[in-house]
């Protein structure tokens, strides 16, 4: 049976209700909200209210309503007090509309009255007599700083690995990149350190970086006024949702057509479907992992028609041959439009061979993509790529080989055109150089494994639920953690110095010290010695910048759950203490690298970090600028507004690469086939392709929906969409458990029957606490380290029945029709 | 079906405009008789009128009949499914009713006899009429509500209270 609230009414907001601005901290799109607060024993009325509407008349579509989700009662100022969460009608990101996410913000906060999400860490933790006991700030501190100093002085600040965060929104921003790079990449410089989604720290885009191009250089409008949508291996109904409703859909109103490439039908697809008409439509359903191949076809048809915009490659792009070699940290070269093409140049054929696709569907994705209209003026196109092709074969020439198109059609900083990722998180990345990690960084995920590092901080990362190679990758990690449990137990009743000779002991010995800094008590937690509680967006302030550069502060309206804090002021906590310890060892000189964390407030880091960087953004400015905010980057202030960027690259001079010529460079994106070790024997050896998906109905990994039950009534287990042939051919039904099993290891998952799924192609929801599709995924990375998660084979048997709560779900297709 | 199509159509013309009480009112041209009846106040919990939808003898498997309830400014459909479902009643355990406005945005929804779902025309929601109206796929944060139901000796249908907030009120009873 569907999950009924039983919730009938709810508090009405009164006059005089604060309003708070919220920018979504979950995705890229930043949807704005307006959060209401007012004391528990005051209510608005039906006429009197905090909307200055009538609330006793049904309200029309679109009109404002509080669903039970947008409210709750959470602490202000150690007050209960009641929120409501709404759509920002004002905001130009999404325009009132909220997200099946982002729409259960309120519901999704801590509240001792309510008791939503209880799960929320309240105080610090350490492992302590067998079990993880709560202790104070000072006590945590204290020992992760001991342990740390030591080990790093008595060897090197190699043996420190850190996993942390690099984005903005939820357990990221300016504010708290900001401290973590401080601690890390100055008060240190740790090199073994990864980010929360792949397994070294790197960009996920460097060839798009290397040619010049930034990858977020457009404005969400450039949707509305486009030609055509060229989208890849993305489903932005799902993962960027309102950026496609409120900004795609009414491009394809205004007459824009859609490509789609994607081996796997979705929503989108079907969605623009409905809203340009089938035939304004075109799905590239290739074969898995062959974007590159495409999109060499592509280029090449296009360059051969001359649909190209000669002015601005003779202008803006690089015209002398060879620009950047091939080496180690280029897996491939750069340079003129002739020398790309050199090593690019694709039949129609040859691309229909090897994509699965018919010629004069690749030459129709030219057409619309690239040929001049019958007046002679150029078209205009939007190219927005994600994970489908950055998690996929051969990021580094995939991901340029797609961007030598938008330049060669001239569609990068113009109106209506950009060639940009479509993200994940939002961004908001403020940090020291971090170039003493290097090109290609540290694969950390396999120095842990072979038993390097000694002390592992992480920082809202759960590796368990998201990395690759996860099954060896979980093991390792916790052999080498119960090393040290184990030596803390015996240390049990000892003294400071007693316990921190037996950990660094243990660590000395193969195991490993691990720190978990997170909001809530992880799979990979599980592992940790000390854990420390922080806490989210509106919980504290906090600045991000959006998948068109916009940035916003969004208001702190309630405490942070117990006694939990921003991760900055976390980050200062473990430098005062690092520093403190340090001279307590004689070590002045390097205790005086941890000066410089007296902050009290969220602000203080942003004023430390992004503001010195950006004199023209306070707190106070932004504020001012509510939810729309200001797009980056900030070129002055003047009558009271921060003064933005719309749109990048508009003079034609492109920077991203750094190149003093400020020339765009196209990439010489030759084909090999699977490029990542062991792919090519695993697609050959295994019967299914697992394709690794993403649904609107979670955020990211679960780590707040696990405790939702409006979410887990709707998938128990993750989902594996499957082909009811398939089904029918190892016996399994509608919501069986089954297994998906390869050389990595093994996951589950419930089989979910997909009439649009090919034969051979599973799809398997991501980073579910009851299944982690990683588990399955190689060790296999680019030449820079970039994981490709999206090229999985294994085998599938059932496990079990579907049980009585999987049989209650409803197993429909998730495509829309019209009646 | 033809009715719920026509809903639809309407529903398009006039939401998009955001007219949802035209739309409502359009809708109840082709209502069973409700009788409306007022909450009264002081109680902990709502009190939901009691009204009558309709007859078990009026409905014919998979075609749904559009009701309003708890007032007719709150479309739904009363609809046998034609097997036994969590929450039906009548004889075979088989009739249920649900709201249409989509508890997303509010756009009024259609009923697709293929698949027993309601769908959205605003933005591509579906919710299974088979599974106590649990979203299939979409944007709302909740199911889409469903009215309790019961039948007296004469077979009549009544609607006695509803499993969630209907999109567009603070309380499902004005």
């Amino acid at each position: 049976m569907a999950y009924k609230r039983q919730i009938d009414r709810l508090p009405i907001p009164p006059k005089d209700a604060k309003v708070h601005n919220v920018t979504c901290h979950y995705c890229i799109v930043g949807c704005g909200y307006k959060a209401y607060t007012w004391p528990r024993n005051k209510q608005g009325t039906l006429t009197e209210n905090a909307f200055g509407i009538n609330l006793g008349e049904q309200q029309a579509a679109d009109g404002t309503w509080i669903a039970p989700s947008m409210y709750n009662i959470v602490r202000q100022d150690g007050k209960d007090v009641h929120l409501a969460v709404v759509p920002d009608k004002d905001c130009v990101v999404n325009s009132g509309l909220g997200s099946v996410r982002g729409a259960r913000m309120a519901e999704a906060r801590p509240s001792y009255v309510t008791g939503t999400q209880q799960q929320r860490l309240s105080d610090p933790m350490m492992w302590r007599n067998g079990v993880w006991q709560p202790t104070s700030w000072d006590d945590a501190l204290d020992l992760v700083a001991r342990v740390t100093a030591r080990v790093v002085t008595q060897g090197s600040e190699d043996d420190l690995v850190v996993s942390m965060f690099d984005h903005g929104g939820s357990a990221g921003g300016y504010e708290n990149t900001w401290a973590t790079g401080k601690l890390y990449f100055e008060s240190m410089k740790v090199k073994n350190c990864r980010i929360h989604n792949r397994p070294a720290y790197n960009s996920e885009v460097h060839s798009t970086r290397d040619m010049g191009v930034d990858e977020l250089n457009y404005a969400y409008k450039d949707y509305e006024i486009t030609d055509t949508i060229f989208m890849i291996g993305a489903n932005s109904l799902e993962t960027q949702t309102n950026l496609f409703l409120n900004h795609m859909v009414p491009g394809m109103r205004n007459g824009a057509c859609f490509v789609s490439v994607d081996p796997r039908r979705t929503v989108t697809i079907n969605a623009a479907e409905e809203v340009a008409g089938k035939e304004n439509v075109l799905h590239l359903a290739i074969n898995e992992g062959t974007d590159m191949v495409l999109f060499n076809a592509l280029f090449t048809h296009i360059v051969d028609n001359g649909w190209v915009d000669k002015d601005f490659i003779a202008n803006s792009t690089f015209q002398g041959g060879e620009a950047t070699p091939l080496d180690d940290g280029h897996p491939a070269g750069l340079g003129s439009l002739d020398y790309a093409l050199d090593a690019c140049r694709t039949s129609l054929a040859d691309a229909a061979e090897i994509c699965g696709v018919s010629e004069a569907d690749i030459a129709k994705a030219a057409e619309w993509i690239a040929k001049p209209k019958d007046d002679g003026s150029r078209r205009t196109c939007v190219t927005a790529y994600e994970k489908g092709i950055i998690w996929g074969n051969d990021n580094y020439r995939t991901i340029g080989a797609l961007v030598n198109i938008g330049l060669a059609t001239g569609n990068i900083g113009r109106e209506g055109g950009g060639v940009c990722r479509l993200g994940g998180h939002q961004e908001g990345y403020y940090r020291p150089s971090d170039a003493h990690v290097g090109r290609p960084a540290e694969y950390v995920d396999q120095l842990l494994i072979r038993g390097g590092g000694k002390i592992h901080h992480v920082w809202a990362c759960d590796h368990h639920k998201t990395t690759l190679n996860a099954s060896e990758f979980k093991r390792v990690h916790k052999r080498r953690a119960d090393m040290v449990k184990e030596a803390m137990d015996y240390a049990a009743g000892g003294t400071r110095e007693q316990l921190v000779d037996a950990i660094v002991g243990a660590v000395n010995g193969g195991g490993l010290f691990v720190v978990d800094v997170d909001i809530i008590h992880s799979q990979i937690g599980h592992n940790a010695h000390v854990i420390l509680p922080a806490c989210e967006a509106n919980e504290m302030n906090l600045t991000s910048m959006n998948g068109e550069r916009r940035l916003r502060l969004s208001e702190k309206y309630m405490d942070p759950y117990g006694n939990s804090r921003p991760d900055c002021l976390i980050a200062a906590g473990v430098a005062q203490n690092m520093e403190r310890v340090l001279r307590e060892m004689g070590n002045e000189a390097y205790a005086d690298q941890f000066k410089g964390y007296d902050w009290q407030t969220e602000e203080d880091a942003f004023m430390d970090g992004y503001n010195k960087g950006n004199p023209e953004v306070t707190y106070e400015r932004l504020r001012a600028m509510g939810n729309n905010g200001v797009q980056e980057p900030v070129s002055g202030y003047a009558d009271g507004k921060l003064i933005g960027t719309e749109r990048l690259y508009t003079d034609g001079q492109f920077t991203r690469h750094g190149r003093e010529d400020k020339k765009a460079l196209f990439c010489a994106a030759k084909w090999r086939g699977w490029q990542a070790a062991g792919k090519a024997r695993e697609k050959e050896t295994h019967k299914y392709w697992i394709n690794n998906v993403r649904a609107n109905i979670f955020w990211q990994n679960q780590f707040l929906d696990q405790d939702i039950d409006f979410i887990q009534d709707r998938f128990p287990y993750p989902f594996i969409e499957m082909n009811e042939e398939d089904m029918a051919e190892e016996g399994i039904a509608a919501g069986d458990l089954i297994e998906i099993s390869n050389g990595n290891g093994a996951t589950q998952g419930m089989a979910y029957p997909t009439d649009t799924a090919k034969r051979g192609h599973v799809a398997m929801v991501f980073g579910s606490p009851a299944g982690s599709q990683g588990n399955v995924v190689s060790p296999g990375v680019n030449e820079l380290v970039l994981p490709d998660y999206k090229h999985t084979w294994g085998n599938i048997r059932k496990i079990a029945n579907a049980t009585p709560r999987v049989k209650a779900v409803s197993f429909k297709s998730k495509e829309y029709r019209s009646a | 079906m033809s009715r719920c199509n026509k809903m639809v159509d309407l529903g398009r013309r006039h939401f998009l405009r955001g007219g949802a009480i035209a739309a409502a009112g359009a809708a109840t041209a082709t209502v069973l008789p409700a009788e409306q009846a007022r909450a009264a106040s002081g109680s902990a919990l709502l009190d939901y009128p009691a009204n009558r939808l309709g007859n078990v003898a009026d409905l014919a498997v998979n075609e749904p009949v559009d009701i309003t309830y708890p007032d007719e400014d709150s479309p739904g459909i009363l609809l046998k499914i034609g097997h036994a479902v969590e929450g039906g009643v009548g004889p075979d355990g088989d009739i249920v009713a649900y709201s249409v406005l989509c508890p997303h945005k509010g756009w009024l929804m259609s009923y697709r006899a293929d698949d027993k779902s309601l769908n959205c025309p605003g933005h591509f929601s579906r919710f299974d009429c088979e599974a106590g109206g649990q979203q299939i796929w979409g944007h709302a944060t909740q199911n889409v509500p469903q009215f309790t139901l019961s039948v007296d000796d004469k077979g009549d249908i009544y609607a006695e209270g509803a499993s969630d907030l209907i999109f567009g009120r603070p309380s499902n009873v004005l």
